[in-house]
């Protein structure tokens, strides 16, 4: 079997497989978040936190009650690793460096996952297990909260409500999250992953060196790593590292749980509006985006030229041998496409135009399918703003699923998707434009460009996967990176509630033959159409003069 | 006519540059400040390229202003028309002690003037005394005088137009300077435009685009900085120096990114699209009743005189008993001959195509007596040769019958409800000669439909509007008109206050709703559909509850407002959609042209083959002023609009506008650059 037709029915299987699992899960999600009923474990949390699960919030309410938690939790997260050497299990590391201690705080609460530390040299399993592991439970289902709420307000009618956060909170972790990684974790143990809580062992190796080996839980935060597009992994190498991704298949199953609910909450939304052709329309939309990406990066990957990539048959640098190039380039274009951020072989070692594609996934905002509920309220949003444009030319005031688009809802939709770009633009510009920051890049020329570029990027869309090649442990960059995750994330989530909210208190214009229809082959087409042109507009400048003076010839 | 009109609007586009009129088009403004930075540069470091591309920055700006003018211009026009006939006037206002001449512009509200043949009614008011003939050609353009007369309908008469016979009595219901001409003027002129919310929708959005690519190309710089440094040995080409790209290039950039198609033509759109509807003599209040047109889900439409021709003419004569068809069209037109009714006319006028009969005249007939119609007896007829003919209301012709001593047969009754179950009135004739009495037969009386409704209301379906008759009918002959005409549904027995709970109902369903009216128990209706169309023939008070004034009065006109609505907003987004598509080919020329000397391969992204950096640029400014010049006419114009579904007709407009926009740049600057390319200093 050559490595093309392996490639092939690797990508082949996963969408056979999302495709038969994505309707059970979204069906679950939907009953999930549109059940009256609350679970005597989720009584006893409520209670403990003092909400009152039955009364729900209006977008403001919402929007304070998810930045409340998340500072808190930037709060406790900063305070434990700073407090490491003093508590348990800490496997004799000291506290962290602040600089670093505040980058990993605002990076695991926004879904980033960004690592400006290397794992089994910097965070004992304390950390590990109740700090960066909680997160990546509890930062994935503010996503999804998020997006439950932007959904509300556009099949709600008349009211200011858009739900209890606390409630779509807990019920996330407990009701989706933790099953579907239990599954997931032991499927990993199965595959050879470890999961101890054992101390490092020093072993000689054939050459006679000594290396320390950490153990630790890593199955179990392996798999809510995938599953929630968290993508903070163990240890330095990430997926690449045998003890968290040991084998091929292990990898099929870390991609299937990096697009599983992203590529599942289409599906719910769809439900929930009480038209399952819209959530099919959405979800069509990513997967056209995600195969026309997958394809690129594989061809960029296998067939590029160049000395070494042609002598080898493709570019093998940078990739595990376990995986092969195609397993490698499909593992990066969903870890790019969902805002994961996980990796299993090197970005900074791909080929330019490869690179590119890599980039362009993030740029495109993280929505095909994009991070656990950010996906879907980003694409929800393009969606608007198409409608918008594409609607104007049916001759009716812009509406979608009969909400109509004026003034007030298309200034927070282009406030939305203006926040990413600029803070990926700016910081980039900023970066570059001083002899500190650039002293960072590995490499001159267009690829040390693409570095910092790439920096900024995975940063400000909360995606975390870095280009390697760049020194991102200064003070520059843990701040500057800190406060585009913290902005990238805070400020789109609290333009979507606002944009909920005021959707939520329309009466929705009932559909004719009049109303342009938003679950045709031809409105998936636009909105794809509009993200990529958005996209390349914003970004043609950068793309030129880092991948792509790079590599055209 | 745009040839004529572009030099005369040429001023008002410079005076139109004043920074504080500019800032109110974001778009628009960043050009004009890079405009101004690139002459500042121009006059610094001269140069032929400098010049040529402040030169055509400006342009830019002026093209923009031009296409506002030139739409603004139409209204100026008329205005000044309308301004002419409003000279100052008199009036005649009357007091407890008499009469008193005052000027016109002290009336109050409630005055009450007096109006005599040739002159000027002094405001707008409704008739209380008396009937008169008006010219109204001064707002209306028709020359033909209409009737004004207290009480009823047609009672509203409107200041600047001139009486031609008898005496009136207006009491006055405008204020001072706001008379229903003042509010024409400042209309048409565009003096009291505001933005609509659509249009502020889109201005924020092209807001944000403009922002984006305002800070894609500021970052840039420092991109572009570094890329220089990285180079030892390169040189850098023109555009490009150790301190990054020119000041020149960056704006020509931001310039060609930023939507400025669309942001030079969005007001000139808006106010051509009022202008469309005031050159069909409907005036809209406001630029949002013309938006929310576009966007209307039901159109409610009166039965008598929108769908119908609002008079019965006969249609058939259906004979019971022995008696025979003709025997029954002589014995109708003989009893109608002095019935000057358009019903009686029309009997007259059917049997002789029905039946060849010959038109008779009642002169002729110097032994008949003729029986008038009366509300009591409810029927007319005619005494003739001793022979007694009666027409009229079932109930009171078979009355007569039986009071001779006649029979009514009884196959009369099921003649009679079927033709009112058709939507027809029945008249039923009978005759008496020589004590013989019997009733000969019916006329059926039919409402009929105007010509061509069922077509325009099959294309309102397609348009995804539901149309529905409102008629004071029972709801047999509501269904059958209904039926006939093609409308979806319709009210029967409506009593006026029923508009009003039907409008109320349909847009609790989230619907908007259209309709006309022009009697005072309208008004309430009016007011509160979503476009409100009231007939310039109708009472003040649906003047006032509407949101726009047919000059004509003519209630079918409500489609074409519709569709000019929606061809308003087709326009903008098709123009929007344009613009944004054009981009794609600006990079495609500035991008390799500036960065080629450092990263030669980049050369392979000039799929044009432009033929120099320099000409490059100036090719794409230069295009991309054209462009707005170019598209003046459709934005005045409209986009095309043929009613058709949603889907289909974004096929063709995604088409025309988003593919068309894509390729047709690349020609554009190609054709532009092989003439710009002989110009000295472009290699």
């Amino acid at each position: 079997m050559g490595a093309t037709t392996a490639g092939i029915l690797f990508v082949g299987s996963l969408i056979l497989v999302l495709v038969a699992v994505h309707v059970p899960l979204g069906d679950h999600m939907h009953r999930t978040f549109t059940s009256r009923h609350h679970w005597t474990a989720e009584r006893l949390i409520y209670r403990i936190v003092g909400v009152d699960p039955d009364a729900e919030q209006v977008w403001s309410g919402y929007a304070r009650s998810v930045l409340a938690f998340s500072v808190v939790s930037v709060l406790a997260l900063y305070g434990l690793q700073r407090l490491q050497g003093r508590l348990l299990l800490s496997l004799g590391y000291g506290g962290v460096d602040p600089d670093v201690a505040w980058n990993t705080a605002i990076s695991f609460v926004t879904n980033t996952n960004w690592q400006a530390y290397s794992g089994e040299s910097t965070m004992g399993h304390l950390v590990q297990m109740s700090g960066l592991a909680v997160q990546n439970f509890v930062s994935a289902a503010v996503g999804i909260a998020v997006a439950m709420a932007f959904v509300r307000g556009l099949a709600r009618r008349r009211t200011g409500e858009l739900g209890n956060f606390w409630v779509d909170l807990t019920r996330a972790v407990l009701r989706v999250l933790l099953p579907i990684a239990a599954i997931g974790a032991v499927a990993l143990v199965a595959g050879g992953a470890i999961q101890n809580l054992a101390d490092p062992h020093t072993v000689t190796t054939l050459t006679g060196a000594e290396q320390t080996i950490t153990g630790g839980p890593v199955a179990s935060q392996e798999a809510i790593k995938e599953l929630g597009t968290n993508g903070g992994g163990f240890y330095n190498a990430n997926s690449a590292h045998p003890f968290e991704n040991p084998t091929s298949w292990t990898n099929w199953i870390e991609i299937l749980l990096i697009l599983l609910i992203p590529f599942s909450l289409p599906r719910t939304f769809g439900r929930m509006v009480g038209d399952r052709r819209q959530g099919v329309a959405i979800v069509a939309v990513m997967a056209t985006l995600a195969l026309l990406s997958v394809t690129l990066l594989n061809t960029a990957q296998l067939a590029h030229h160049g000395t070494v990539p042609e002598s080898v048959t493709a570019a093998t640098e940078g990739t595990e041998s376990r995986f092969g190039v195609s397993n490698s380039a499909t593992f990066a274009a969903a870890t790019t496409l969902t805002s994961t951020g996980a990796v299993n072989s090197f970005h900074d070692s791909y080929t330019s135009l490869g690179g590119a594609v890599t980039l362009l996934n993030m740029m495109v905002g993280e929505v095909a399918p994009g991070g656990v509920g950010s996906g879907l309220y980003g694409m929800l949003i393009l969606a608007i703003v198409t409608v918008f444009v594409a609607g104007l030319m049916v001759g009716r005031t812009p509406a979608y699923l009969g909400k109509r688009i004026g003034p007030r809802e298309i200034k927070l939709a282009s406030l939305y998707f203006l926040v990413t770009p600029m803070i990926v633009l700016v910081g980039t510009g900023i970066a570059m434009a001083f002899e500190g920051p650039r002293g960072s890049m590995l490499n001159t020329g267009p690829h040390g460009l693409s570095e910092v570029l790439y920096a900024f990027t995975s940063a400000a869309n909360n995606n975390g996967s870095a280009f390697a090649g760049l020194t991102v442990a200064t003070t520059f960059y843990d701040v500057a990176l800190g406060l585009a995750m913290a902005f990238g994330r805070f400020l789109p989530i609290v333009l979507a509630l606002a944009l909920a909210g005021s959707l939520a208190r329309q009466t929705p214009v009932p559909a004719s033959a009049g109303t342009l229809p938003t679950h045709r082959p031809q409105f998936v087409g636009m909105v794809a159409g509009v993200t990529l042109i958005l996209v390349a507009l914003t970004f043609f400048p950068a793309l030129a003069l880092g991948p792509l003076a790079e590599g055209i010839h | 006519m745009l040839t004529s009109t572009l030099p005369a609007s040429a001023p008002a586009a410079l005076r139109k540059l004043d920074p504080r009129f500019m800032w109110r088009n974001p778009v628009m403004f960043v050009v004009e400040i890079g405009a101004a930075w690139t002459t500042v540069m121009a006059v610094l470091d001269p140069s032929a390229f400098a010049v040529l591309i402040t030169t055509w920055l400006w342009l830019t700006v002026i093209f923009a202003n031009l296409a506002e003018a030139v739409a603004e211009g139409r209204g100026k026009a008329q205005a000044d028309t309308l301004r002419r006939t409003r000279k100052a006037t008199t009036a005649r206002r009357l007091t407890d002690a008499g009469e008193e001449t005052v000027a016109a512009a002290e009336l109050r509200r409630g005055d009450l003037v007096v109006v005599e043949a040739g002159q000027v009614i002094p405001g707008d008011g409704d008739v209380i005394e008396g009937i008169a003939s008006v010219d109204e050609s001064a707002i209306t353009g028709e020359s033909a005088p209409v009737i004004r007369e207290s009480g009823g309908d047609r009672s509203a008469v409107t200041g600047g137009t001139r009486v031609l016979s008898d005496r009136i009595v207006v009491r006055i219901t405008q204020r001072p300077g706001e008379s229903f001409m003042d509010r024409m003027i400042a209309l048409v002129e565009g003096a009291s435009r505001r933005k609509t919310p659509n249009e502020i929708a889109l201005t924020i959005l092209l807001a944000a685009l403009t922002i984006i690519f305002l800070v894609a190309i500021a970052s840039m710089q420092p991109l572009a900085i570094y890329s220089v440094a990285n180079s030892p040995g390169v040189e850098g080409g023109f555009a490009l120096g150790s301190h990054g790209v020119t000041g020149l290039v960056l704006v020509s950039l931001v310039v060609c990114l930023i939507p400025t198609t669309i942001g030079a033509l969005l007001s000139a759109i808006g106010i051509a699209g009022m202008d469309r509807l005031v050159q069909r003599n409907v005036l809209a209040m406001s630029g949002r009743a013309v938006e929310a047109a576009g966007d209307v889900d039901t159109l409610l439409l009166d039965k008598t005189g929108t769908i119908t021709l609002g008079d019965r003419r006969a249609s058939e004569f259906i004979p019971v008993g022995g008696t025979t068809g003709a025997e029954l069209a002589d014995a109708a037109q003989l009893s109608s001959l002095a019935d000057e009714t358009p019903e009686g006319r029309s009997i007259v006028v059917h049997a002789k195509e029905a039946y060849g009969l010959r038109e008779r005249h009642a002169g002729a007939l110097t032994h008949a007596a003729w029986v008038p119609f009366t509300a009591q007896t409810r029927m007319s007829g005619v005494d003739v040769d001793g022979r007694r003919l009666r027409k009229g209301a079932s109930g009171a012709v078979t009355d007569w019958v039986r009071g001779q001593g006649g029979e009514v047969p009884s196959a009369l009754a099921d003649v009679v409800d079927r033709v009112s179950a058709s939507g027809g009135t029945p008249l039923v004739v009978a005759a008496a000669e020589n004590g013989d009495v019997r009733v000969l037969g019916v006329v059926h009386l039919k409402d009929a439909v105007k010509a061509g409704m069922r077509e325009r209301f099959d294309r309102m379906r397609a348009m995804g509007i539901r149309t529905v008759m409102v008629t004071g009918d029972n709801r047999l002959t509501a269904k059958a008109i209904a039926d006939e005409a093609g409308v979806d549904d319709f009210l029967a027995e409506a009593r006026p206050e029923d508009k009003l709970s039907l409008v109320r109902a349909e847009q609790a369903g989230g619907r908007l709703v259209a309709m006309t009216g022009d009697g005072a128990n309208d008004a309430p209706a009016l007011a509160q559909a979503d476009v409100g169309v009231a007939m310039n023939t109708g009472t003040s008070a649906a003047k006032e509850a509407g949101n726009m004034v047919d000059l004509d009065s003519d209630p079918t006109k409500l489609i074409e407002i519709v569709e000019i609505g929606k061809q308003l907003l087709i326009t903008r987004g098709a123009l929007t959609t344009f613009s944004i598509a054009n981009d794609v080919a600006k990079y495609f020329a500035i991008i390799p042209a500036l960065f080629v000397a450092l990263f030669p391969g980049l050369d392979a992204l000039n799929v044009m083959r432009l033929s120099s950096p320099q000409s490059a640029i100036l090719s794409a400014v230069v295009f991309n002023a054209l462009i707005i010049v170019a598209l003046i006419p459709l934005a005045l114009r409209g986009v095309r609009y043929r009613p058709s579904s949603a889907s289909r007709l974004l096929n063709r407009n995604l088409l025309v506008y988003g593919v068309g926009g894509v390729v047709a740049p690349f020609a554009g600057i190609k054709i532009i650059d092989l003439v710009v390319q002989l110009v000295p200093g472009m290699q």
